[in-house]
């Protein structure tokens, strides 16, 4: 159930904010994203930045983050991720560290790592970061350095893994898995459990953003992914029952599922993200709909929040169609993944064809057995860089 | 359950520091905050985990809770309890 805001490919499905039991919906987004930039000096073939990115200039100023961060706590907003691309791009992250710290915020940076050092490092603590996320593409150099693009990569994301708890950080470790590293999940686990991680996210792909233009080559099979959740539940029985407290989350890619998730724990109910230019989204996958989301430059968060079309688009029920619109389960699932939906049937008001009630849901049936089938071969990632965005933004 | 027992009037309870406690006007309660997520405490669960500071020890934040909350009745139980669980969670240390 707790996935995260973590971008490397993280599709914040259900933050723990919305996980935590005692933890009711006020309707306010207690939950901040924000994507600084789409700079990243990593290429992973299953980022969740939009294929497009390149597209987008005109990147927020200090003022103008701070501003936004203002009004996202005056909105009762409690968690805020620094994400991107790679936040360590911007040159004013510590600035926005503490103030973000002085109005109130929890403070979390998502980070691959990759820019980092033990002097930035000290330098954020002091100025009131309160968790670093790193994220690692796989468990040994050559997967690793294969879908970052990048062969210094995961040396550095070792080190500064161990420099965060030396500096008495709380540390997420996060692991995109997938076809390719989901049969290594054991040696995953042990690297987190000596990098002495707190939580560790093995989240399976979601396909989004460049992972959908990847989706052949990183949707593992039915056995893989059984294979490796009965691992990993053996190693939480292994590990509780030695006392250590790290925590395990396991988040199964929603192909496998018979009925959708419950996306965001619902359009704008606890959820913002802020994009590097500004577009204020309900998840950072909705840039990609065909609906006119506002911008922090031209209207304040509460009139985002609480007025915009594009944050009232699909809350409550009255959107749907069939099947979901007559469904008993409706309000569990609220219909599951717009994008998802908009991505395989071409209408994001018709029901995510992750459900079995679906009339689309054979697409996800043969994405399961086309799987069964595919070759591993990493020539054919799309790597997330500019170029490839520029030649598929014209199509 | 072995952590319930460790609760001792002399024991001095500590916040984990991997979890920050605040008072959230927005949602009018004290919180847990931790990497990504939060923990909305009830009243007393609030009131208990604002005088863990790692140098009282459970004797005294009963004394003082008691003093506060007079008509309460006797609820040194209800503290050693909600101690025991949070222990149990991690939020606290011993």
């Amino acid at each position: 159930m707790s996935n995260t805001g973590s971008p490397c490919n993280g599709q914040p499905t259900q933050p723990n904010l919305g996980a935590v039991e005692s933890t009711k919906t006020h309707g306010k987004p207690l939950w901040l994203l924000a994507e600084l930039t789409y700079k990243c000096p990593l290429q992973c073939p299953y980022c969740s930045n939009p294929l497009d990115f390149a597209d987008f200039a005109g990147e927020l100023t200090t003022q103008e983050w701070l501003d936004v961060f203002q009004q996202g706590r005056d909105l009762g907003a409690v968690q805020l991720g620094f994400s991107g691309g790679e936040p360590l791009v911007r040159q004013d992250l510590i600035q926005l560290i503490g103030g973000a710290h002085e109005m109130g915020y929890y403070t979390n940076l998502i980070t691959s790592g990759v820019g980092l050092n033990e002097r930035k490092m000290a330098e954020f603590h002091q100025a009131g970061l309160d968790h670093i996320q790193v994220s690692f593409q796989a468990s040994d150099e050559s997967v690793n350095s294969m879908l970052s693009g990048s062969e210094k990569a995961f040396q550095q994301k070792l080190k500064m893994a161990r420099e965060v708890k030396a500096q008495g950080y709380p540390m997420v470790l996060n692991f995109v898995t997938h076809r390719h590293n989901i049969d290594r999940i054991d040696r995953i686990i042990e690297l987190c459990v000596e990098l002495e991680a707190d939580y560790v996210e093995l989240a399976t792909c979601q396909y989004y953003g460049w992972a959908y233009e990847n989706v052949e080559q990183l949707l593992p099979t039915r056995a893989q992914l059984e294979r490796a959740e009965r691992i990993t539940n053996e190693y939480r029985e292994k590990l509780a029952a030695a006392g250590n407290p790290i925590k395990l989350i396991f988040v199964t890619p929603d192909y496998y599922e018979e009925r959708p998730k419950r996306c965001m724990n619902g359009w704008g109910e606890v959820f913002l993200t802020v994009t590097p230019d500004g577009k204020a989204l309900p998840c950072h996958s909705a840039r990609m709909l065909p609906i006119e989301f506002p911008n922090v430059r031209e209207m304040t968060l509460q009139q985002i929040w609480d007025d915009s079309p594009g944050f009232n688009h699909f809350r409550g029920l009255d959107w749907m169609k069939e099947p979901c619109r007559s469904c008993d389960e409706r309000e569990k699932d609220l219909g599951g993944c717009h994008c998802q939906a908009y991505m395989l049937t071409g209408d994001a008001h018709n029901a995510d064809p992750v459900c079995g009630k679906s009339p689309h849901h054979d697409l996800i049936v043969q994405a399961r057995e086309n799987a069964e089938h595919v070759v591993n071969n990493p020539e054919q990632f799309v790597y997330r860089n500019e170029k490839n965005s520029r030649i598929i933004a014209k199509g | 359950m072995s952590s319930q027992t460790e609760i001792v009037p002399d024991s001095i309870p500590a916040l984990n520091k991997m979890f920050r406690f605040q008072w959230e006007k927005a949602q009018d309660c004290y919180v847990l905050l931790y990497p990504e997520g939060m923990i909305q405490l009830n009243g007393p669960a609030g009131e208990i985990l604002a005088l863990v500071d790692g140098q009282r020890n459970v004797s005294e934040i009963t004394a003082l809770l008691q003093a506060k909350f007079a008509d309460a009745g006797d609820i040194s139980a209800d503290i050693i309890d909600f101690l025991g669980d949070a222990h149990e969670q991690h939020w606290i240390t011993l």
